[in-house]
This record gives structure tokens, C-alpha cells and sequence, in this order.
């Protein structure tokens, strides 16, 4: 996939013009850092964006990207370094700040409002005024006409956001970038949950949004798509940039290694398995809306990875085998014996633990000590008739510490004051001690420093290794060819593809995950 | 990773991780309760001061049954907004248990019966509650402005303008009765129901899981945790501190009218969120609720004997509940503000 | 598709759709409960009784208005019924103790009092960050209060009232009382603060969706303060019209109405979940709960059964919002979609 995508990219690159000839830089950021209580997000990024230029800005989840948008667009303020505008230092107090300054960001998760229309979205905030200070209606409705017109989108400005899909909320945000005449337009994985026609269509925009000398600060995780539409790249890695340059100058190979930092074998400790009996069988398991049909085992000591695109029903499935939302048909076995799991308690019974992708909404409870939540799983072993024991209670919580090598100043500090690393460590350590059979494990990196990675990593394969049966969502591709024994691909709520470890590929993951096997290239 | 295994110790040492940073005491010192006791002790001194009559033993007894019944209630309510929900219609299950009671009593049940009634009126309306918000999934505080409106308003049905009498006469023992010496039986029953409610909030697994569905409720689901069940548990001790409210103010008055308890949810959250209990849910405590109590009871009675009338009273309170939340916001923001200047 | 091709527009009315909105099915509602009504008792849908019905409602049709907009924002204001006392009890004393005064003065004073009794609310949220119920919950208390130690307790009745400030709530312009265009007034003024300002449009913005409220550059803090304005403005110009209407002014006026405000808001549909809800829902969630109370006696139900008929309407609106609300869920799999074959299968 990438070789050949980058030699067809390369064929139409135009010969290299010298460095003199780029056009000044709008947007320079000299040595940017941020720090959140617990975790250095940025340790000095430098990054130059130039007019009628696409850069791509790459780096694994939390090497803080998104860290950057929020800094560009006024939500957080930065603790060190420089940010230039056309030469001129800058400093955003609020999101209005940044939007005089002419940059706009059009987010990961599109926020736009749902109750109130497409122009009502696209002017929210700086609304054309009459004279006497009221909103002037029929500009904002002339305009946004003009702005989707501009974009070939074929949306009425009077229509409820809530009515549109998704590919065409994204053509509203992009039409609220353009209504205040932004020269830095960033997208934080646009593409993300779009159809392959619809990812055409936003090529063309961004080509012409170029055609008009904005400057793009394009984030994805798609390299093809990275080679087909920017001209320049840069690489973040635990906060830092690790690599910049021309996209013409530098191979698939190359950002990947840039991006890692280390080949996939060392950041990997995958332990060879022994490989058991069959611990969970599901068989014929639907949802009535979100997935269907999907029948797979999972034995003792087994890593069985489960891969599919953002949305493809895979969160979905671990949170019903978990008993937060009911099947609508299929049966699951436990150790060969058929369990109905109505609820989550049903679930831990049963021996099925789940480690959910939000830690911070659905994993831990942050406002809450460590050793509360380390126990949280399993408060009956803890008491007795009802009563904590609080001796014991700390106990368990230490238990796990030590085993874990927790980062933390007490056990009775809240949760919410750990880096992402050692939260997952506490919510992983809570579920061990229910003494499970099968581990779920949700994304289980995200939001974590590299560090911390290999050692959830690591002691990942120290629970196969001890017996326990694993079953890891990833959509990190690197994770998945790491770590799993099988992979299970998932597409649109339905099974996709099951494929032993020896002779997979990424090319095959990622076919089977986006069904267009061919129209890649 | 940087950590680097000193050579000759293939296994480092784990690291120890004491229990606690800060020792109880020290935690005690700069908590809310500790500034609500001291709150408690000005009033009690300045009502010393104030009135000559304030210290005398059955003065101060007589001072307590204008609050025992309520704080009882706000023994539950706690629990409530403690998991993030509320509760606004204890003061309409307060009314219809007593109509009940009160026609029951009509009709010639003891004593005995009486209780069974009252205390079953009200865990059946608790359960009513519990099952909309947790079943149906409404918003706690919408459901309960519509059963507060519904309950009140069968009793209302029931009564129209008119008065529930004749109650037997050891019924008002219940209101009016001395468990020894000075000590109400009421007064006697709230000091009770407040250690078990400490023990239970702050020693068991039931108030652990209160408090962890009231930080975040997502979280203590995907704990294992019975979210829906607690839920219910919530609403209907709710129900059933109402309904002993209810025998006993019952019991105290002698009589039933359908706009009794009226207003009583307001005076209710407010012991609650004064105690210190988070209005968004997760953090609060048992003594703090409890010094609460004492402390809205003193302030009451206190400008009772000043003559001042009921209602300046209640703008103290509105007052006290905004400025004890204001004040620690206020002085926070200033340290801050010292802090960075 | 070319660039010169003009934008299709999706157009065309979903009737379904149309119907499922609260607004429609309150239209029904209302009309089933009078046709039911007018089987047995005619009179009851006489042009000139409806009038009567929409001018007994009229008070809380504006107070829903203005509990609309803090309920959109995610808030609360339990203090509305106790500002109209108190702002009724202010113009009450003023007009009693000096009849010189014009009406328009006092009109003006109630307007004003009642938005720097909101504004005061507002700010508390605002700037102390302290939750609105709760805020609310103290200044209830704190309002009636203020209206007990300005009148000492007393009650001002109709007698001592100028006869002007009585009587122009009910003289009637075109056949109608100017109690009852005053809400018609208030209507298209909220019609247009909701749907064409920014401000109005704000307040969806922060109820609906805060986080991005904070990315399109919109202060929530503000937002929320100018809904408790509003709501504030509009009690305090109830509080005059209450006091005019009763004749009479004591602390307890409209004890407990802050009950039936927010109930009318919620049968309309307006969210407590924020960011949902309309005019047309709230004012017809007033008139919905205005001719109930209206119905009642004339169909022999005893007036002591409204309460509780409130009650059981109040829980069957919220469970209706619930429903609606409820999570729209991001559907995955495609309706007719045929099964991907999968790619390979290798077990």
C-alpha cells in the first residue's frame, strides 16, 4: 500500500524548488510547550505553516497534536515558546482571539450545534450586524448560501444541523472556517468517518481552499491520504518535534520511523503464548442497531485483536458483552457453559471484565482515592455483611501498586491527579482483582505517554501469559501486529475478517476495515 | 523507560505507597465541618448572649422539634444528592402520609397501624420515585416537581379544605413524647438514624457505592455496580424518613391538613448542600449534614426568641446557604490571585 | 458534479416528522381536551370563554417564557414566583403610599426591580460558578423574605390601590383586556429574542452543546446571566400585572407558582437536558395546564383535584422529553446494507 501510493505521488511531484522560492511562512510556532497536571502534553514543538501549502502533521495518539489545535485555537494557553503570524509574536486569551488572528479549526469530533441551523452554525459567534446590533438575517442566510455554493455542498442554510450526515456536517464546519476569511484552516482527522466519495469531495475543497493561498495543517492517520494532498510534513512523538520537511522528500518508511521512534519489535515485548482451551465462544451475536452476527472464540492465554475504523461497531460489542447495553440474539459461553449477561455485575460474575476506551468518563471514578477505586470491582471480597474493612481495602489497592510500580505520592490520592499511564495501571488493577477469565481491553494506549505504553504492553502479555484470555480493541496498526495472536476486523457492525498472526499484513487489516481493497491507489 | 536496575539487583525494590499524605486530624482541621461546628458554636454563643432564656435545658429540648423532623428527612436526602439526584417531593409524601394516617385513624386503626401506614405511604411513594427516575430514566428533579404536585394534590383530593382529627392519644407520643428526661423521643430518633446514617455512608459498601454512581455514575456502572437498584434503594428511604417525618409531625400537631410540610424540600436541600454535601453529587459527609441541622435549628430558634418573625428567619437561611458556598469560592479565588501576584 | 451545478437543496415536509414535534401534538392535546369538554358543555369553547381562559393564563405564559430561556441554558430559576411578590409588593406600597406617581414609573420600577433581581441570581451563577438551583433556592427564600420586611406583613388590598393601577390590566383594547395582549406582547418579543438574536440564539448554543459553545467563542457564563435577566425581567413585570389582576398584594402572592412556570416548560418540551425546546412549546405548555385549571370546575371535578391532574401531566410530559431525548445513537450497522463477505478468513 505505502510503496506503492508513494510512487505514484512521487511521478507527479513537480521538480524541487529551493527553499528561497517557498512563499514566507503565515504561521510559526518556536518552541511551544504545554504542561497538564500529571503529563507533559507539549516539550517545545516547532512548526511552520505556509500560504497555498498543505502540511501534514503526524504522530501516534498523545503525542500531542490535539494538544496543539487547542493552543492554535485559543482554548488552552500555552506555558513556553512563541507563536508567530505572519512574523508578528501573538498570544490567544480565547478562542475570539485566535479567530481575529484568522486560524479556525475544524475538530476530531465536529462540534457544531445540533438544534439550530447550517447558517445559524456558520455565523454562531460572529454574526452579520445591522446597524442597530441585531442579528442581520438575511446577510447570514445570503452568505452561508454563498459560502456552501463555494463548496459545491448541496445543503439549504435553513435546515436543522441535526438533519444532516455526517460528511456534510463536515462541509458546515468548513464553511464556518471560511465565513470569518481564515487564512490557517487545521483539520484534526477529517476523514476519519467519511465515505471514500466523500473524502474525494473533501479533496477538492482543500485543493481549492489552496487554490485561495490558505494555509492547511491537515491531521490524519492516513498516510495514503497524507501523500495524495500535502506538500509539506511534520512529526510529533511524546511532545516534541521529532522531523519536518517536504512530503516528497521522505518515504513511508521514514514517518513511520520517525513517528515510532523504534522499530515495532522493541516497543513490543509480546511474549510467545501458550495457547489453551477456548474461554469465550460467542456465536451468532446481534445488536438491533449496532452490530450482527459475529460468532468467535477466545482461549486461555490468547491475545485476540480487534481492528476496525473509528465507528465500526467494535466498542460497541465489548460494552454489550459487558452487559451495559442487551443483545437483541446470539449466546455467549464461558468455559463452556452459556451465561446470560443482563447486566455488569452479570458480566463480572461471569468472569468477563471490561476496560473501557474513556478512562476519564467510563473507567475510573476521578475524583475518588485510588485505593476506592482499586476496590471498586470487587467491594463483597473487601467486606464483611456490608461493612469496608478498610485494613483489607488498602491491602488490595497496595497489592496492585507494587505490582504495577503505581506512580503516585499515596493510595488516598484521587485518581483524577495520576498521568494516563498510571490511571489505566488502577483501573487495570481493579479488574484483576475480581479474578477475571476475560479481559476486555478498550484502546487500552490511548492517552498515554510511550513509556507507559510498553509497560501496559508488557504486563498485557504477562496476563495472556498467566492464563487469562485477552481481547484488545486497537486502532493503532502497529499495537495490533504487536500484540494480538488472531485479529478480528470489523466493518459497519459486521465481522470483516479473522486472521491467524503469521503473514499479516497492514495492507490486509486495513483492506478488510475500509472494503475498498483496490481504490486505495 | 528511563529507570535504569542498579547491576547486581536484577529485581528493584518495590515502591512503597503510604495510605495517606495527610494525617485525619490535620484533614479534620481545614474541612467544611469544621468550619460549619464553628459556625454552630458563634450562633450558640451569640443566642447565649442574646436571649437569658436560650440556656435553660427544656428551652433548648423545645428547640429541637422545630428541626428534628425535618433533619430526618435530610438524613436521606443526603443519600440522594449525594448520587447525583434529588428529591423534591418529600414535602407532598409528608402530606399524603399524614391524610393516610389520618384515615385510617378515622376509621379506627391503633396506634401501631397508624406507623405501619405512615411509614408505608411513604415507602411506596419513595418507590414510585425511585422507579420513574431509575425504570424510566427521568430526570430526578423533573420527576419529583411532578410527584410532589401529585401527592400533595391527593391529599388535597382527599381533604379539600378540610381537617383530619382524632387521633388516638398515645399517637402523640410519637410528636410530643420524652424518651428521658429532657430527651423528645423525636430529638432521640434523629441522634439514632444519624450514626446509622454515618456508618452507613462512611463504612459500608452501599455508601461507598452512593458515593462512586454520584462522581460518576458512567464509571460505577462499568464497575459493576447495581447504578439502577441503588437508585431505587435511594427513593424509597427517602420515602421512609418522610413518612416517620410524617408520624411524627403528625403526632405533634394532632391534626392532618393538606398543605402540612409545606415547602419542606427547600428547607431540606438547603441542610443538605449547608452540610457541605455537593449539589452535583460524590462528595459530603454524614457529620457535616448533621452539624448542618443543629446549625439551621439554632439560627431558628435563636431569632425565635429575638421575635423575630418566621419569615426574616428564612432570609437568613437563603443568605447563609449562598454565602457559606460563596465564601470558601471567594477566598479561594483571592489566595489565588495573592499567590500569582 | 460541477462546480457551476447549483446546490440541490433536500427539500420537502416530512408530515411525520411534523407531527412527533411537541408543538403539534400540544395543538391535539388542547384540542381533544376541549372538544372533550364542549361535548357536555358548550359554553365552555365560546370565543369569549377561550378569551377568558387565555387571560387567566396570561401570567403564566410570561413567566414560562422567561423560565424557557434559563431552562435552555441548562439552569434553573426556582426564584420567579418570589420575585413577582416582591416586585408586587414593591409597586403595591409605592402606588398605596404615594398615589401621585404615574403608572408608567411603576411599571418601569417593576421592570427594573424584577431584572436586577434576575441579574443578581445571574451573576451568582456567573461569576461564583455556584449551581443555579442552588442560588435559586436561596434567593427564593431571601425575595419573600425582602417583600415581608418591606410590608412588615401587611397586606395592601384594593382599596387602597389608585384606580388606575387596577384597572388597566383589564381594559380591554379591540375586545381585549391588556392582560391578555400583554402576553401576546411578550410572545413576539421572545419570538424574537429566541429565534433572531444572538443572544437567543446563544442560549441553544450553551444548552445544547457547552463544550463547542466555548469553541464558536460564545461565554456561557454570559449567556446563562442575560437568560436569568430575562426571566427576571418578565417576573417583575408579572409582579405588577399579578398584583393589579388580585387586587391585593401579601407576602404568600403566587406562593408556589414557580412550580407551575416550570411545569408549563416542561409539558412544552423545553429540555431540562438544555438547548431544546421552543416559544411555541412553552406558551402552548402554559395554555395546556391555563385550561385544565379553567376545565375543571365547569366539568364538576372538585378544584382540589387540579393539583394532583398537574402532577400526573408533569410526569407524563417529562417521561415524553426522555423519550425523545434519548440518545439518538449512532446507528452502525445500515439498514438493507448486504454483508460484507469477508475478506479472508483464515481460522
Amino acid at each position: 500500500m505505502g510503496a506503492r501510493a508513494l510512487s505514484s505521488v512521487l511521478r507527479f511531484t513537480p521538480p524541487r524548488d529551493d527553499a528561497a522560492a517557498l512563499p514566507a511562512p503565515l504561521l510559526e510556532l518556536r518552541g511551544v510547550s504545554k504542561v497538564f497536571p500529571g503529563v507533559r502534553a507539549l516539550d517545545g514543538v516547532d512548526l511552520t505553516l505556509r500560504p497555498g501549502r498543505v502540511t501534514a502533521l503526524v504522530g501516534e495518539n498523545g503525542a500531542g497534536k490535539s494538544t496543539l489545535v487547542k493552543i492554535l485555537t485559543g482554548i488552552h494557553r500555552p506555558d513556553g515558546g512563541e507563536i508567530r503570524v505572519k512574523g508578528a509574536p501573538v498570544a490567544f486569551a480565547s478562542p475570539q482571539d485566535a479567530e481575529a488572528a484568522r486560524i479556525t479549526a475544524i475538530h476530531q469530533e465536529t462540534v457544531l450545534f445540533d438544534e439550530l441551523t447550517v447558517a445559524e452554525n456558520i455565523y454562531l459567534g460572529h454574526a452579520p450586524k445591522t446597524r442597530l446590533g441585531f442579528v442581520d438575517w438575511p446577510a447570514l442566510r445570503a452568505r452561508s448560501a454563498a459560502l456552501l455554493y463555494g463548496l459545491d455542498a448541496p445543503i439549504r442554510p435553513s435546515t436543522r444541523l441535526k438533519d444532516l450526515s455526517i460528511a456534510q456536517r463536515h462541509l458546515v464546519a468548513i464553511a464556518r472556517a471560511l465565513s470569518v476569511d481564515s487564512e490557517v484552516v487545521i483539520m484534526d482527522e477529517p476523514t476519519a468517518a467519511l465515505s471514500h466519495k466523500e473524502v474525494d469531495d473533501l479533496y477538492r475543497v482543500i485543493d481549492r481552499l489552496k487554490g485561495q493561498d490558505k494555509a492547511i495543517l491537515f491531521i490524519s492517520h492516513k498516510f495514503e491520504e497524507l501523500y495524495r494532498i500535502a506538500d509539506d510534513y511534520a512529526v510529533f512523538r511524546d511532545g516534541r518535534t521529532v522531523g519536518s520537511g517536504r512530503m516528497a522528500a521522505i518515504d513511508h518508511a521514514g514517518l513511520v520511523k520517525l513517528m515510532v521512534g523504534r522499530s515495532v519489535d522493541q516497543v513490543f515485548p509480546k511474549a510467545p503464548a501458550v495457547i489453551g482451551a477456548p474461554v469465550l465462544e460467542v456465536e451468532g451475536y446481534s445488536h438491533p442497531t449496532e452490530f450482527a452476527a459475529l460468532s468467535f472464540s477466545l482461549r486461555r492465554g490468547e491475545i485476540l485483536g480487534l481492528y476496525g475504523l473509528v465507528g465500526a461497531g467494535r466498542s460497541e460489542l465489548c460494552q454489550s458483552l459487558f452487559g451495559v447495553t442487551p443483545p437483541s440474539d446470539g449466546s455467549v459461553r464461558v468455559e463452556g457453559r452459556e451465561v446470560r449477561i443482563r447486566s455488569t455485575a452479570d458480566a463480572i460474575r461471569a468472569g468477563i471484565v471490561y476496560v473501557p476506551e474513556e478512562r476519564g468518563r467510563h473507567g475510573a471514578v476521578l475524583s475518588m482515592p485510588i485505593f476506592e477505586n482499586a476496590s471498586m470491582g470487587c467491594l463483597g471480597a473487601v467486606s464483611r455483611r456490608g461493612f469496608i474493612r478498610s485494613a483489607e481495602e488498602f491491602k488490595l489497592a497496595r497489592h496492585y501498586a507494587e505490582r504495577f510500580d503505581l506512580r503516585a505520592a499515596s493510595l488516598s490520592q484521587p485518581v483524577g491527579t495520576l498521568s494516563g499511564g498510571n490511571q489505566q495501571k488502577v483501573v487495570i488493577g481493579k479488574w484483576l482483582a475480581t479474578k477475571p477469565k476475560v479481559i476486555i481491553l478498550d484502546e487500552p494506549t490511548k492517552g498515554i505517554d510511550i513509556g507507559s505504553k510498553s509497560a501496559v504492553h508488557a504486563f498485557m502479555s504477562e496476563l495472556a501469559g498467566q492464563g487469562l484470555a485477552v481481547l484488545m480493541v486497537s486502532s493503532e496498526l502497529p499495537e495490533i501486529l504487536g500484540m494480538a495472536d488472531r485479529v478480528m476486523v470489523m466493518r459497519e457492525g459486521r465481522m470483516a475478517g479473522l486472521f491467524e498472526r503469521a503473514g499479516l499484513t497492514p495492507e490486509l487489516l486495513v483492506e478488510a476495515a475500509t472494503g475498498n481493497a483496490g481504490s486505495l491507489h | 523507560m528511563t529507570l535504569q536496575a542498579a547491576p547486581g539487583s536484577a529485581v528493584p525494590a518495590p515502591r512503597i505507597l503510604p495510605d495517606r499524605l495527610v494525617s485525619p486530624l490535620r484533614r479534620f482541621a481545614t474541612s467544611w465541618e469544621a468550619l460549619l461546628l464553628a459556625v454552630a458554636a458563634a450562633v450558640f454563643v451569640a443566642n447565649a448572649l442574646a436571649s437569658p432564656y436560650f440556656l435553660d435545658v427544656w428551652n433548648l429540648s423545645d428547640a429541637t422539634f422545630n428541626f428534628t423532623e425535618k433533619s430526618i428527612v435530610a438524613l436521606a436526602m443526603a443519600f440522594v444528592i449525594m448520587a447525583g439526584e434529588i428529591d423534591l417531593s418529600v414535602g407532598g409524601i409528608v402530606a399524603l402520609c399524614s391524610t393516610a394516617m389520618g384515615e385510617a385513624a378515622a376509621a379506627g386503626l391503633g396506634t401501631p397501624g397508624l406507623v405501619a401506614v405512615g411509614l408505608g405511604v411513604g415507602a411506596a411513594c419513595g418507590l414510585f420515585n425511585g422507579l420513574l427516575v431509575a425504570r424510566l430514566g427521568l430526570p430526578s428533579i423533573m420527576a419529583t416537581i411532578g410527584t410532589m404536585s401529585l401527592y400533595r394534590g391527593l391529599s388535597y383530593l382527599a381533604l379539600g379544605d378540610g381537617v383530619l382529627k382524632g387521633y388516638p392519644a398515645d399517637f402523640a407520643w410519637f410528636g410530643q413524647g420524652y424518651a428521658w428526661g429532657p430527651l423528645s423521643v423525636e430529638f432521640a430518633c434523629f441522634l439514632a438514624l444519624s450514626a446509622v446514617a454515618g456508618v452507613a455512608l462512611h463504612r459500608t459498601v452501599f455508601g461507598r457505592a452512593v458515593r462512586a454512581i454520584g462522581s460518576n455514575a458512567f464509571a460505577a456502572l462499568f464497575s459493576g455496580l447495581r447504578v439502577g437498584r441503588i437508585r431505587v434503594v435511594l427513593f424509597v428511604l427517602t420515602g421512609l424518613a418522610s413518612g416517620l417525618a410524617a408520624v411524627m409531625l403528625t403526632g405533634r400537631l394532632g391534626s392532618t391538613r393538606p398543605s402540612i410540610a409545606l415547602g419542606w424540600e427547600l428547607d431540606v436541600v438547603t441542610i443538605v448542600v449547608l452540610g457541605g454535601v455537593s449539589i452535583q453529587g460524590g462528595s459530603g459527609t454524614m457529620p457535616g449534614v448533621v452539624i448542618a441541622a443543629f446549625v439551621m435549628g439554632l439560627v431558628t430558634y435563636g431569632l425565635g426568641l429575638l421575635n423575630v418573625p418566621g419569615i426574616v428567619m428564612s432570609i437568613v437561611v437563603g443568605a447563609m446557604l449562598i454565602g457559606t458556598i460563596a465564601l470558601p469560592i471567594l477566598v479561594g479565588r483571592a489566595l489565588r490571585r495573592r499567590r500569582t501576584a | 458534479m460541477s462546480a457551476a451545478s447549483p446546490p440541490r437543496a433536500p427539500d420537502g415536509v416530512d408530515l411525520r416528522a411534523f407531527l412527533a414535534r411537541r408543538e403539534m401534538l400540544l395543538v391535539v392535546a388542547l384540542a381533544a381536551l376541549l372538544a372533550v369538554v364542549a361535548t357536555r358543555f358548550p359554553s365552555f369553547v365560546t370565543p369569549r370563554s377561550l378569551g377568558g381562559v387565555f387571560n387567566d393564563t396570561s401570567i403564566l405564559i410570561v413567566m414560562a417564557l422567561g423560565q424557557a430561556a434559563v431552562i435552555l441554558t441548562r439552569s434553573v430559576d426556582l426564584s420567579v414566583a418570589a420575585n413577582v411578590a416582591l416586585t408586587g409588593m414593591t409597586v403595591a406600597l409605592i402606588d398605596a403610599h404615594h398615589p401621585g406617581v404615574p403608572l408608567a414609573l411603576l411599571v418601569a420600577t417593576a421592570l427594573g426591580l424584577g431584572l436586577l433581581l434576575g441579574a443578581v441570581n445571574g451573576a451568582l451563577v456567573w461569576l461564583l460558578g455556584i449551581p443555579p438551583i442552588v442560588v435559586t433556592l436561596g434567593t427564593l427564600t431571601i425575595y419573600r423574605g425582602l417583600a415581608f420586611v418591606l410590608s412588615g406583613g401587611a397586606w395592601i388590598n384594593s382599596f387602597q390601590f389608585t384606580p388606575a393601577f387596577l384597572s388597566v390590566p383589564r381594559a380591554e383594547v379591540i375586545g381585549v383586556p391588556v392582560l391578555s395582549w400583554t402576553a401576546v406582547a411578550a410572545v413576539a418579543l421572545a419570538v424574537v429574542v429566541f429565534g433572531r438574536t444572538g443572544v437567543g440564539r446563544s442560549w441553544y448554543a450553551v444548552g445544547g452543546n457547552p463544550t463547542a459553545a466555548v469553541y464558536a467563542g460564545i461565554d456561557a457564563g454570559r449567556a446563562r446571566f442575560l437568560a436569568f435577566c430575562f426571566s427576571g425581567l418578565l417576573s417583575g413585570l408579572c409582579g405588577y400585572l399579578w398584583v393589579a389582576r388580585y387586587a391585593v398584594a401579601y407576602v404568600d402572592v403566587a406562593s408556589g407558582f414557580e412550580l407551575d412556570v416550570i411545569a408549563a416548560c416542561v409539558i412544552g418540551g423545553v429540555s431540562i437536558a438544555g438547548g431544546i425546546g421552543s416559544v411555541g412549546g412553552a406558551v402552548l405548555g402554559a395554555l395546556f395546564l391555563g385550561t385544565i385549571k379553567n376545565a375543571l370546575p365547569v366539568v364538576n371535578v372538585s378544584p382540589f383535584a387540579q393539583m394532583a391532574i398537574s402532577g400526573a401531566i408533569i410526569i407524563a410530559a417529562v417521561a415524553l422529553n426522555t423519550r425523545a431525548e434519548r440518545r439518538r445513537g449512532r446507528i452502525i450497522l445500515r439498514p438493507g446494507a448486504s454483508r460484507p463477505a469477508p475478506a479472508a478468513v483464515a481460522e
